[in-house]
């Protein structure tokens, strides 16, 4: 993997909103084919930093570099056209609109009416069923509104709607939260075959074995600092798990837990 | 971790939706369910007074298209998730510089209408431009423009005609190529044939014997047609379509799927600006006149107009052809209740009452859709 260059290279980031330190200086590389995961405790300040990777945030401080070159993308549109694609951990989704209308949100497929773009109203219903058919749901049709899905069923139209439009880097914002078993090991695997073919997924969760079952590379976040990255193989469950903790008092809960945390 | 339950085939957890319910999640429901009863209600009450004959259509449809043209701006706004509340004072204001600039100013009535319109579209981006930077609800922003509006039609011709009306805008108009567009008519030779046919009546005395009682197409109905037709296409059909149902269910959401909210949002006020302007060009050389207190209250009927239509006031939800049949609605009972000779002031409780059943039956809707409980 050292011999590849990054695509995107996040170097010493900081975002402070108000008085808040959200991020106090993280700094990770994504490589091609590889899946980063980033894991940390809640409020660690995993999402804002992903959210300064899509565009949605401006780091305060700090140098982005997608593909050698520093990006400054004033939007998500910026990081979508360049071939970005996020699941958010609040999905981004209109529940008020179908499914196939939020799953084209932004990135419309158009066909020309004269100077018009027109909306692909038959091409994006198509689209949808096939993929969200692919990752085991089976939808009721195109045009039902997102509110009417469940949970998981909205969770499962955000990812393939990032891996449909991901080319380059899929970052998906604890996706499985709210997954059932197949539906989880079918993400997971969608994971791993988007890796192989040369995409650059980071994955935050804080389910360690998810985690282990398809990490290359680890970065705990605590409290807005990185606790160091580590390979796959050069680290246990149990230190990842510890680590996610913030270090110290897990090794207590578990006594009282009987291990089973 | 629950498994949520599968098939690959027909998925059997779905029972058969009824045709009923399903015709019943549709924005234009209220909107047809009221234009049926309204034309019935007045096809018994007021069927012989003469108000479905050439001139009777032509009177309540007139009235219907002003509703439409401001309900069509008033509706993409509202699915954009904001309201303009200047609309009204849009229009007089719009018309009072067109004069000015016609009568007073003398200029030629062409240039006079295009840089009305350049103006007003322009304080409708400031609208847009002062609710997106400031994050004030639109509703504050605009309610202070309706009065600055207001304040500056009168102002302005009191200031240099010590007048609130001016009047001379048809004789300033003569020969011009751009004015007929909003005051003339159209399809003339259409009207003579259905007289010609006996399909309506024609002038029995006076300067204009044998002429059709209705000699043209209003170019008032004609822009409402044509704005209803271009405002339905946009919304359903286009990709700025997808944008504003976007931007006015989730602003956030759809700023992080990569929608520019704040140009789909500038733009929708600026539309609804244009729509103001259209109006009150029309009107404007309709009456030969403007004055200070045109367009008053017009905001909330286009409002009430694109609610009964089905259009959620909380954004993200709605139809066009639902605002429009809100307008048609709207212009049928005020110009019906005449015909059928009821106390007009009547209309007033007949506006509040159907905006109230509107609302509530729009909530509805909005709970099957989102599976609220
Ligand atoms: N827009 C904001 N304004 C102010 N503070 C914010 C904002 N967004 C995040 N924060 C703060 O930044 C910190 C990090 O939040 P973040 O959402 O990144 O955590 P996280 O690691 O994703 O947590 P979780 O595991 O719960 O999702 C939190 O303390 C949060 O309160
Ligand atoms: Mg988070």
């Amino acid at each position: 993997m050292a011999d590849k260059t990054p695509i995107i290279q996040m170097k010493n980031i900081q975002k402070h909103f108000g008085s808040v330190i959200a991020l106090a200086g993280v700094s990770v590389d994504i490589f091609p084919g590889e899946c980063h995961c980033l894991l940390g405790d809640n409020g660690a300040g995993k999402s804002t930093f992903i959210k300064t990777m899509s565009g949605v945030h401006k780091p305060t401080s700090g140098e982005i570099m997608f593909e050698g070159t520093p990006m400054n993308f004033a939007d998500p549109r910026d990081a979508m056209t360049a071939g970005i694609a996020t699941v958010h951990q609040h999905l981004a989704m209109i529940p008020l609109m179908s499914v196939s209308r939020n799953f084209f949100m932004g990135n419309e497929p158009i066909k020309k009416f004269g100077p018009i773009n027109m909306f692909d109203h038959e091409y994006a219903n198509r689209v949808t069923m096939e993929e969200m058919k692919k990752m085991g749901i089976n939808l009721r049709g195109p045009d039902q509104a997102v509110g009417t899905l469940s949970g998981g069923e909205r969770q499962t139209v955000a990812i393939s709607r990032a891996v449909h439009f991901g080319a380059k880097v899929l970052i998906l914002d604890e996706p499985t939260s709210a997954l059932g078993v197949r539906q989880t090991s079918n993400v997971l695997a969608t994971i791993d075959k988007v890796r192989k073919q040369g995409v650059g997924v980071v994955f935050i969760t804080h389910n360690v074995r998810h985690a282990m079952a398809v990490g290359d590379r680890y970065t705990v976040l605590n409290r807005g600092k990185t606790l160091g990255t580590a390979e796959r193989g050069g680290i246990t469950p149990e230190e990842l798990q510890d680590l996610m903790a913030g270090g110290q008092e897990l090794a207590s809960l578990e006594g009282s837990l009987g291990g089973t945390v | 971790m629950t498994e949520t339950a599968q098939s690959t085939e027909k998925d059997e957890r779905v029972k058969e939706i009824s045709g009923f319910r399903q015709a019943l999640i549709r924005p234009e429901l209220g909107g047809i369910c009221g234009t049926i009863i309204v034309f019935v209600l007045f096809a018994i009450f007021a069927g012989n007074s003469g108000m479905f004959n050439a001139q009777g259509i032509m009177n309540w449809g007139t009235v219907s298209a002003q509703f439409m043209i401001i309900a069509v701006g008033a509706c993409l706004l509202m699915i954009a998730g904001e309201f303009d509340l200047s609309v009204g004072s849009m229009i007089g204001f719009a018309g009072m510089m067109t004069a000015i600039f016609g009568v007073t100013l003398g200029w030629p009535m062409w240039i006079a209408i295009l840089i009305t319109f350049v103006i007003c579209m322009a304080i409708g981006a400031i609208n847009g431009v002062i609710v997106i930077r400031t994050g004030l609800p639109s509703f504050i922003v605009t309610l202070a423009f309706l009065f600055i509006l207001r304040g500056f039609t009168i102002f302005i011709p009191q200031q240099l005609q010590n007048r609130t009306i001016i009047g001379g805008i048809s004789e300033a108009a003569e020969g011009d190529w751009l004015a007929p567009v909003f005051g003339g008519k159209i399809m003339g030779w259409f009207f003579e044939m259905l007289a010609n046919w006996g399909w309506i009546d024609t002038f029995t005395r006076g300067t204009r014997e044998g002429q059709p009682v209705v000699d043209g197409l209003p170019m008032l109905i004609v822009w409402a047609i044509i704005l209803i037709i271009a405002g339905h296409f946009l919304l359903t059909k286009t990709q700025f379509g997808n944008w504003i149902f976007a931007s006015g269910g989730d602003a956030e959401a759809a700023r992080n799927s990569g929608v520019p909210v704040n140009r789909v949002k500038i733009l929708m006020f600026v539309a609804t600006a244009f729509c103001a302007t259209i109006f009150a060009m029309c009107q404007v050389f309709e009456f030969g006149s403007a004055a200070a207190d045109r367009g008053l209250l017009k905001e909330f009927e286009a409002i009430i107009a694109v609610v009964i239509g089905g259009a959620l006031l909380t954004g993200g939800y709605g139809s066009v052809l639902g605002a429009a049949l809100g307008a048609l609605i709207f212009g049928v009972v005020q110009q019906g209740l005449f015909f059928a000779g009821v106390e007009s002031s009547l209309f007033r409780v007949f506006l509040g009452v159907i905006l109230l059943l509107a609302v509530i039956l729009n909530t509805y809707i909005r709970r099957m859709i989102t599976g609220e409980r």
